[in-house]
């Protein structure tokens, strides 16, 4: 169903390469800010406003999308940029690459994966809220770090970053455990 | 140009991890509980195959080092990745992949991405406090790495950065082969 790791790491590698050649290194989680911010900026007209003293010409009456010299305001006040279509087009992939999944076995999608239904039973609603929490605290993480498996942990690594191997460590030396706890296999 | 690249490297990156499995929470955990190590595998290799063909690039002058972007070390980094460990292991999603399930018409994957807004959200507004703490003061140097660039210093200075990176590049590659499917 999925490629083999021989054929899929290589084409995982070319593409973080061509990300780098081209443009920059592949990062999604502050994307998770700019979306954030563009929807607080309806309801707030003075989150975000143009600032000819600030080095991007931006600034924020939050702090974090005021550093960098406005960074993180600019890219709200500018949704069409690089970045942030970049990640939206991700979600784009992932429906193409399903649709090919799709016509090789014309399978349905397990809504709530084995490995939960082992341990918790069918209920999806069981499922939807360990989601949810999972994304508060990966989400939290990820911007406490700096960037996230994309971003620290490959790109990183790919530039032999000290900081993307500390985190990749740190990653899998507290995800490991507990995955192992959480989800104990009936046999074990 | 660059919205045309957006969407052709965002459209393939999303569609990659699809189809390596790393959309699919039941490959992480399986991962996660050392069951299934076919993702580390491709991780692994991915990590060699762009990091040596990169540094071999820059050296042949075919991709500009000025393209490099380093992420400063500071305490939140470890910090932040037990974090970020800890729900991956919960959901089985990290952020890239948690929107690529969303594609692949996951409904989980959108419940993670709401908690990942919130998540960030959260983060927005503390940020001013924690700003203030140590936790954001660099370490080792801050944006350093292991193999010196013209960008950014090396850790340890006086060798030639290309040849080290490809030797990283290729104990990855050695690893990933000789890593067994399952380590339980």
């Amino acid at each position: 169903m999925y490629w083999n790791w021989k054929i899929g790491g290589f084409v995982l590698g070319v593409a973080f390469l061509l990300a780098v050649a081209l443009v920059k290194p592949i990062g999604v989680s502050t994307q998770f800010v700019i979306l954030d911010g563009m929807i607080a900026n309806v309801f707030n007209s003075e989150l975000i406003k143009e600032n000819k003293e600030s080095k991007t010409g931006y600034a924020s009456t939050n702090d974090y999308l005021n550093k960098s010299g406005g960074k993180y305001a600019k890219a709200v006040a500018n949704p069409t940029n690089y970045s942030f279509i970049f990640v939206l087009c991700m979600v784009l992939g992932g429906y193409i690459g399903r649709l090919m999944t799709r016509s090789e076995n014309n399978k349905k999608i397990d809504q709530v994966p084995a490995c939960h239904k082992q341990c918790f039973g069918e209920n999806a609603a069981i499922r939807y809220l360990i989601s949810f929490a999972g994304g508060v605290i990966v989400l939290w993480g990820a911007r406490l770090a700096g960037g996230c498996t994309s971003g620290h942990m490959m790109s990183g690594m790919m530039q032999t970053a000290v900081s993307g191997y500390l985190f990749a460590f740190a990653a899998f030396a507290a995800a490991v455990p507990v995955a192992i706890f959480i989800y104990k296999k009936k046999e074990d | 140009m660059e919205i045309f690249l957006a969407v052709f490297l965002g459209t393939a990156f999303g569609f990659v991890l699809q189809r390596i499995g790393a959309a699919d929470p039941d490959k992480i955990i399986g991962m996660l509980r050392l069951t299934d190590m076919h993702l580390v595998k491709t991780i692994l290799t991915g990590i060699g195959v762009s990091s040596s063909i990169l540094f071999l690039g820059m050296m042949a002058g075919v991709i500009d080092s000025g393209h490099l972007s380093v992420k400063s070390m500071h305490a939140g980094v470890p910090l932040g990745g037990v974090l970020l460990g800890i729900g991956w292991a919960i959901s089985g999603f990290c952020p890239g992949t948690g929107l690529v399930a969303a594609g692949s018409g996951r409904k989980d994957a959108l419940f993670f991405i709401m908690g990942g807004l919130v998540g960030a959200g959260l983060f927005m507004l503390m940020y001013g406090a924690l700003a203030e703490t140590a936790v954001f003061n660099s370490l080792l140097g801050g944006k350093v790495t292991l193999s010196q660039t013209e960008k950014y210093e090396a850790l340890v200075s006086g060798f030639n950065g290309t040849l080290f990176a490809v030797l990283i590049a290729a104990g990855f590659i050695v690893l990933s082969i000789k890593l067994p499917r399952s380590l339980r």
